[in-house]
């Protein structure tokens, strides 16, 4: 068994350092827009000889260390090694380079830090912790970390100069992406819930609701938002008061619907799968106590479905953060905005602006619902 | 036929007619246009970002298709088993990592055009058929495995004429929306170059043309819905065999 485990290490530890030794960890470009010259971490002009063999020794560690806790420790010494060496290394190389030079982030980098903290959550996985202790298991690492960026130790890599220029449209494109995040999800549990429940009450509205919202759902989110520009648009040509409210064919009224549109399969049917799924001698231990319909479903059902019903709230969370990128296409804002403004000037630093920031939320969003979903479930079995 | 097959046949003799007739669509948008504006785009005939749209999607579903059982059939034998966790993990991830993040990190790698829609539609379709191969091939029935065995059904044999078979409505749910996924990629793509219906809706976008939005949109919509109610019949096919 521990020599399983072990071998399972080193399917982390291998490629990262293989990643690194292959790959450059940073590139060196004379301007924002060209393709520039890589520098490998072990490299003279690096400077981070001693930070890469103190990461091979700690990505090593992960490998050879019984206990997980240990293994953990040296993934997350790994990862801020080389989280370190990067904003050295990038300090280092544009502090005699001329202003327009950017030091990006390199493919070796990118690799070594996906299996490094790929590592670390393995030997999370196998310590089988609590909820809260995976919680701080994550926060803590991320906190280290936003100390870290506050403190200036990247100011000196392209994306956060990028950051720097476009600090404005940074906090409105984070500001939009949540309102058009929050601001669907809302709507759609206010009508998902009770369609869910329909579903369950009867046959007949489940055979109508289920297959309707499958095709809404198939839908790609481009050609939806196309669709909705016109109704929309319609609405707020003959209803003028509503204009001000900011309902339009273009912007972020048509992207909230969709949104709400494709929030609501994950919703409706996990709600009805939740209520299913709840045992008929528990129904009938809530009846025998008297209670009324309506009780039942707010003390007995929901209490019970609610783990499933998370589980879709989740799928919809996690589904509508990458899809509210599309919405920049018709002006609906977020960080789409950067990321295809980036790919329009073929700024990929821009693009990156964009895309890290998302895949963030993305991850951060679905590790929060896990916990929401165990703690609900072991307060269902209370 | 069932209503289902009847839906499907109906949907799927309107996007023809509409690829190969696209002027059938003018009443339509006229209702949408602004007065003298063109109702119908006319850069690329339709049939041809039809074509291409499909040329993509089907590659990359091909390649998602062979790399996805692969690598499943992989972690599953026992000499694999150490991968599963990872293979797991990166399932995980997949689901969460939006496809829009997927295209743009492979615009740099790849530059514009054909090449980082298809690595991004290849890269977002692997996941789901190979989660559900795994998937699929773990729910095989552990008596079954042992009755083929007991005919005397070698490794390799017992995966092709027994386990794969079985676990193929699974696999093919994985490939239809690994599908689905890609058809609203590549039309994204079209943000990066890629040739496809994308283009028309973007086109509209830009020149503030309602009607080319609807006119993609509809198209879009219509190619994603044939497919999957298809797969769909497919996978039900399968499963009753």
């Amino acid at each position: 068994m521990r020599e399983a485990s072990r071998r399972a290490a080193a399917v982390y530890a291998l490629p990262a350092l293989a990643g690194l030794a292959l790959l450059p960890y940073l590139n060196f470009r004379a301007n924002r827009i060209v393709s520039g010259d890589g520098v490998m971490i072990w490299s003279p002009e690096g400077g981070a000889i001693i930070a890469a063999l103190a990461l091979s020794a700690l990505a090593l560690g992960t490998v050879w260390a019984r206990a997980q806790a240990v293994r953990l420790a040296c993934a997350l010494g790994a990862l801020a090694v080389l989280l370190w060496s990067v904003g050295q290394g990038a300090a280092a190389l544009s502090a005699d380079a001329p202003e327009f030079a950017r030091v990006s982030l390199g493919g070796g980098f990118w690799i070594a830090a996906a299996f490094l903290a790929l590592a670390a959550a393995d030997a999370v996985a196998r310590m089988s912790l609590g909820a809260w202790a995976r919680i701080s298991a994550l926060l803590l690492p991320a906190a280290v970390f936003a100390v870290a960026l506050r403190a200036g130790l990247f100011d000196a890599l392209s994306i956060l100069r990028e950051y720097d220029t476009n600090r404005d449209v940074f906090d409105a494109a984070l500001g939009g992406h949540l309102r058009l995040v929050i601001g669907s999800l809302i709507p759609a549990l206010a009508i998902g819930l009770p369609l869910g429940w329909a579903c369950f009450a009867g046959p007949r509205a489940r055979m109508v609701i289920l297959p309707a919202l499958n095709l809404l759902q198939t839908t790609p989110s481009i050609a939806m938002f196309g669709l909705l520009m016109l109704p929309l648009g319609a609405l707020s040509r003959a209803v003028p008061a509503l204009r001000d409210w900011g309902v339009g064919g273009i912007g972020a009224a048509p992207a909230i619907v969709a949104l709400a549109l494709y929030a609501l399969l994950p919703i409706v049917a996990n709600t009805y799968a939740g209520l299913a799924g709840v045992p008929e001698t528990m129904r009938d231990a809530g009846r025998g106590m008297g209670m009324s319909r309506a009780r039942l479903l707010a003390r007995v059902e929901l209490p019970l479905a609610a783990p499933v019903i998370l589980t879709g709230i989740r799928i919809v969370v996690v589904q509508n953060i990458g899809l509210a990128a599309v919405a920049a296409l018709i002006g609906g804002g977020g960080f789409g905005t950067l990321v295809f403004r980036g790919m329009g000037q073929a700024a990929m630093d821009l693009v990156l602006l964009g895309t890290v920031p998302i895949v963030a939320m993305a991850i951060l969003a679905s590790l929060l619902f896990d916990v929401g979903i165990e703690l609900t479930r072991r307060g269902g079995a209370r | 036929m069932s209503r289902a097959g009847l839906a499907l046949a109906a949907l799927f003799a309107l996007f023809v007619a509409l690829v190969l007739r696209p002027e059938l669509m003018s009443p339509l948008l006229r209702l949408v246009a602004e007065p003298g504006q063109v109702l119908l785009y006319d850069r690329q005939p339709i049939r041809v970002l039809v074509g291409w749209h499909l040329a993509l999607v089907a590659a990359a579903g091909a390649v998602a298709c062979a790399v996805g059982v692969l690598l499943g059939v992989l972690v599953t034998r026992p000499a694999g088993a150490d991968f599963m966790t990872l293979a797991r993990m990166i399932s995980n991830l997949g689901q969460t990592f939006p496809p829009i993040a997927v295209l743009a990190i492979a615009v740099p790698l790849l530059g514009f055009g054909f090449e980082p829609t298809f690595l991004a539609l290849c890269a977002y379709g692997l996941l789901p058929v190979f989660e559900n191969t795994v998937a699929g091939l773990r729910g095989v029935p552990a008596t079954v495995r042992e009755a083929a065995r007991g005919m005397g059904l070698a490794g390799a044999q017992r995966l092709w004429r027994v386990e794969l078979p079985l676990a193929a409505p699974v696999i093919l749910t994985g490939l239809r929306l690994s599908t689905v996924i890609n058809i609203g990629t590549a039309t994204i793509g079209s943000t990066v170059g890629a040739v496809g219906l994308g283009e028309v809706i973007i086109a509209g976008l830009q020149s503030g043309n309602t009607a080319f939005v609807l006119q993609g949109a509809l198209l879009v919509a219509l190619m994603a819905i044939c497919a999957d109610l298809a797969l769909r019949r497919i996978e039900r096919a399968l499963t009753r065999a």
